[in-house]
């Protein structure tokens, strides 16, 4: 039941949105047409401008992955895992979810095709999946797009809520879905 | 911060494929990557153009100020240092509902149009504001509604019950935003970074 609202919320927002906006603009006196040229115009700049920032981060989070750095990260942790009753084959994508959306997906999907959705690492891997956002993108992409360079606390506190996350997923997955 | 973990993960990489003696992966790992990257802003053209189009209305309208001065109360608490009226509490908020929705496509202009409200009434350009990292925080950890992308892959697998992980998820992502508010409400005003101004 209640997935199946959220289900109809995410497939009627956007429609939505972009009928209500337009309809009200009109109403209230906005020239509608001029106004969305004038913003689509600063979308365009904005995606341009953020380009040299997800270059750099972009190709170093290759490198790190393609040479076996972080394979070497992921047996560092291992032993902890195993600890808080995480089964290793998550590790990966753990590490992974912060850095690349797209890594982190292809992981979570491989270890779904192999191990079964249902299964409790591919239910742990979709709720790792499902749970924070990619740190180190949405940091490069909105403090790129505005041009700031020094990011303060930021990232600390980011990366600290996603370690809080991926813990949160451990412990959730192996208390709902143990008895299964 | 950054500076020393960008370059760590790129010195670190180099090092150890020098070291397992697999130097050669280097630079084609780096070359696509740099692709790729444009490859993902390209992408983003076309629907950072649509939805700051849209705003661009709702804001001439005063739609995201009204949406702001619903949400006043608890906005003035997370966002002490923007006037409560002001367009970038609108666009995060509508960034954040997005978010929660799962609406990846329409929350990152949101989020970029809320940064660069947000910008405007930052004091040093280059520098993170205190606002900002609030909204990161809160970004990054935000609760999300709609898992919709890794339900799909569940279908797509055969899983008997693709939405069975809605619920854990939402536990999850409550944890990571409890962490992240407290941690942001921390270093804004107790760290050696809160705001000397």
């Amino acid at each position: 039941m209640f997935p199946a609202i959220l289900t109809t919320v995410s497939v009627w927002a956007i429609p939505f949105l972009l009928l209500v906006i337009p309809v009200y603009g009109f109403f209230r006196q906005v020239p509608v047409y001029e106004a969305f040229v004038e913003g689509a115009e600063e979308g365009f700049i904005t995606a341009v401008k953020i380009i040299p920032f997800l270059v750099g981060m972009l190709v170093a989070i290759a490198v790190f992955r393609s040479s076996g750095a972080m394979d070497l990260l992921i047996q560092a942790f291992q032993p902890l895992l195993t600890l808080i009753g995480a089964p290793a084959e998550v590790l990966p994508l753990a590490i992974m979810r912060p850095l690349s959306g797209s890594g982190s997906l292809g992981l979570a999907t491989e270890l779904m095709k192999y191990y079964g959705p249902d299964s409790m690492i591919g239910r742990m891997a979709s709720v790792m999946q499902g749970t924070t956002d990619t740190t180190f993108f949405v940091l490069t992409v909105y403090f790129g797009s505005v041009g700031i360079k020094k990011s303060r606390y930021a990232l600390i506190t980011g990366l600290s809520a996603d370690v809080a996350g991926l813990l949160a997923s451990i412990y959730i997955c192996n208390l709902l879905f143990n008895s299964l | 911060m950054l500076n020393i973990i960008w370059m760590g993960m790129l010195a670190t990489g180099i090092l150890v494929a020098a070291f397992n003696g697999n130097i050669e992966v280097i630079t084609p790992a780096a070359l696509d990557a740099a692709r790729q990257a444009v490859e993902v802003c390209f992408d983003l053209v076309g629907i950072m153009a649509l939805w700051l189009g849209i705003m661009k209305i709702a804001e001439k309208g005063g739609l995201i100020q009204s949406i702001a001065r619903l949400l006043k109360p608890l906005m003035r608490r997370l966002f002490p240092s923007i006037p409560p009226d002001h367009p970038a509490m609108g666009a995060i908020i509508l960034n954040l509902s997005a978010n929660m929705l799962g609406l990846g496509n329409a929350a990152t202009p949101f989020g970029m149009k809320a940064m660069q409200e947000m910008q405007k009434l930052n004091q040093q350009k280059d520098e993170a504001s205190t606002a900002m990292c609030t909204f990161l925080a809160l970004n990054t950890s935000c609760i999300t509604l709609i898992p919709a992308t890794i339900i799909g892959v569940r279908v797509s697998f055969g899983s008997s019950n693709p939405t069975e992980i809605v619920g854990a998820c939402i536990f999850a992502t409550l944890c990571a935003t409890i962490v992240a508010i407290s941690l942001d409400y921390w270093f804004r005003t107790h760290s050696p970074w809160r705001e000397k101004r």
